[in-house]
């Protein structure tokens, strides 16, 4: 019974936002607000069941480990945001989380999104498809490359640049329909096979 | 010169309709399409085969119900083919309602016969480690201890009292990393704290729209394969002679692609013609 109530409340939400197609209403209206409403409100209680009870509460007031008021004082300034005139404090939480997350991230994500890839880009021409790449990644640089005028060898070489960005961003667009068609037929198999059984 | 005034014109409710009939008549008319694995899902697909009966694999779980009609028949059939090849699994997810479409998705395994058969054991055979909040940290928590990350699994079971999880300390017990990530925290993460730091073997699936960021670690060997979007899931369903939705969805993919291309080549044509005709 919960099942189908579910079924029935999922289909008519899913009907309503896609009424949005045919134009603005207020049952589009309604889902939209519905939706930003539980969404908040799950991730709310979510992340405090998930994240916040097994990560902070739980240790520190049950287990004892006293440590953990660091990031409890880091949390509670964060809150402060909310008081326009003491906004101020949650800076140094920001602080804190922007300098832990660029000292941790910053030498594993240059190798592995810049070493490695310049690596492997230039040191194999035994293939056409490496040539491609090299002369495309050089041509794109130089297309970036704003301090002299384009003109020229430069020129000539920043509009090559521009034909393998627009390949690349063909390419992209094409990843991009595939994927929202793929949610839409998702969609479709909910309401004609789950909610209305006429896909078997 | 009309029509085409009239196509650059076009309501574009009618694009709807069409592209909503090229979905749904093929779900109603099915008919298979061959199909052409891409050297990336072939990568994939042999990188598992290759591992020994008896290897331990982690498939992480970064997507959510929005992004399941993609990842979920990838999940589905990396769990078939690791449980035909033996090999033990390990799951968990970075995303908090992974690890639950996990389950849903082991859930759709055991409905089948040969896996029903199989008589598979949660704790011997296959875990859930559940979710844990922290991303990249995380996974680099695991590269020093799991036991520690994960004390329990989703159920809050203690982790020492499943006998997959013994002799699991950190990713040196680990044979490969299977990621299916809809965005971030995701397989970016996995490359560079489980791959590039820890050596751990990886491949990963991914919706279509982040795929063109995540080619770049296939030319590296960064990952040893990637299914990219719906059509990636119906290559690997191919590849290990499974039925599964990515098959299914398929021809509903491809006439909408088709007709999206017609929409595009008559768009173009009609502009220029229209273009030229105002300059005469």
């Amino acid at each position: 019974m919960a099942d189908t109530i579910g079924i029935w409340v999922a289909a008519l939400l899913t009907l309503f936002i896609f009424s949005f197609l045919y134009k603005d209403n207020p049952l589009y209206k309604m889902a939209e607000h519905l939706f930003i409403g539980v969404s908040a409100g799950y991730w709310v209680s979510y992340l405090y069941q998930n994240v916040f009870k097994p990560n902070l509460y739980n240790p520190l007031f049950h287990q004892g480990k006293l440590l953990l008021i660091i990031p409890l004082i880091l949390g509670l300034m964060m809150v402060m945001r909310l008081f326009p005139k003491i906004g101020w404090i949650s800076r140094w939480s920001i602080a804190f989380i922007v300098g832990i997350t660029s000292g941790y991230y910053l030498i594993t994500y240059l190798q592995t999104n810049a070493v490695d890839q310049v690596r492997a880009s230039l040191l194999n021409f035994s293939q056409i498809n490496n040539i491609i790449l090299v002369v495309g990644v050089l041509s794109g640089l130089i297309y970036f490359f704003f301090s002299a005028e384009h003109r020229g060898v430069l020129g000539g070489t920043a509009k090559l640049g521009i034909w393998f960005l627009m390949v690349a961003f063909g390419a992209s667009f094409g990843y991009t329909v595939m994927a929202r068609i793929s949610l839409l037929i998702g969609r479709m198999q909910f309401l004609l096979g789950d909610w209305l059984g006429l896909l078997h | 010169m009309g029509f085409f005034r009239g196509m650059l014109n076009l309501d574009r409710r009618i694009i709807f309709i069409l592209i909503a009939g090229a979905v749904v008549v093929p779900l109603f008319i099915p008919f298979h399409l061959k199909m052409h694995p891409t050297p990336a899902s072939q990568g994939l697909y042999n990188a598992v085969e290759k591992l020994p009966e008896g290897s331990t694999v982690i498939i992480s779980g970064e997507y959510d119900p929005g992004t399941a009609p993609e990842i979920q028949p990838m999940m589905i059939g990396a769990l078939k083919h690791c449980f035909r090849k033996g090999i033990k699994v390990i799951l968990m997810g970075l995303w908090p309602q992974g690890p639950a479409l996990e389950g849903q998705a082991l859930q759709e395994v055991f409905k089948e016969k040969e896996f029903k058969e199989m008589n598979l054991q949660y704790g011997k055979d296959y875990v859930n480690l559940g979710y844990k909040a922290g991303g990249a940290v995380v996974i680099q928590s695991m590269g020093t201890s799991i036991p520690a990350t994960f004390p329990t699994d989703m159920a809050g079971t203690p982790i020492e009292k499943l006998p997959l999880m013994k002799g699991i300390r950190n990713f040196n017990d680990i044979t490969f990393v299977l990621d299916f990530s809809a965005g971030d925290p995701g397989t970016p993460a996995w490359v560079m704290f489980a791959h590039d730091r820890f050596h751990v073997p990886m491949a990963a699936g991914c919706t279509a729209v982040s795929a063109p960021m995540l080619y770049p670690y296939l030319q590296t060997k960064q990952l040893s394969g990637l299914l990219g979007g719906l059509k990636g899931a119906a290559d690997y369903e191919w590849l290990t002679k499974s039925s599964g939705t990515g098959i299914r969805y398929m021809p509903s993919q491809s006439i909408a692609h088709l007709v999206i291309v017609i929409f595009i080549i008559i768009g173009n044509i009609a502009f220029f013609v229209v273009r030229k005709g105002e300059k005469r």
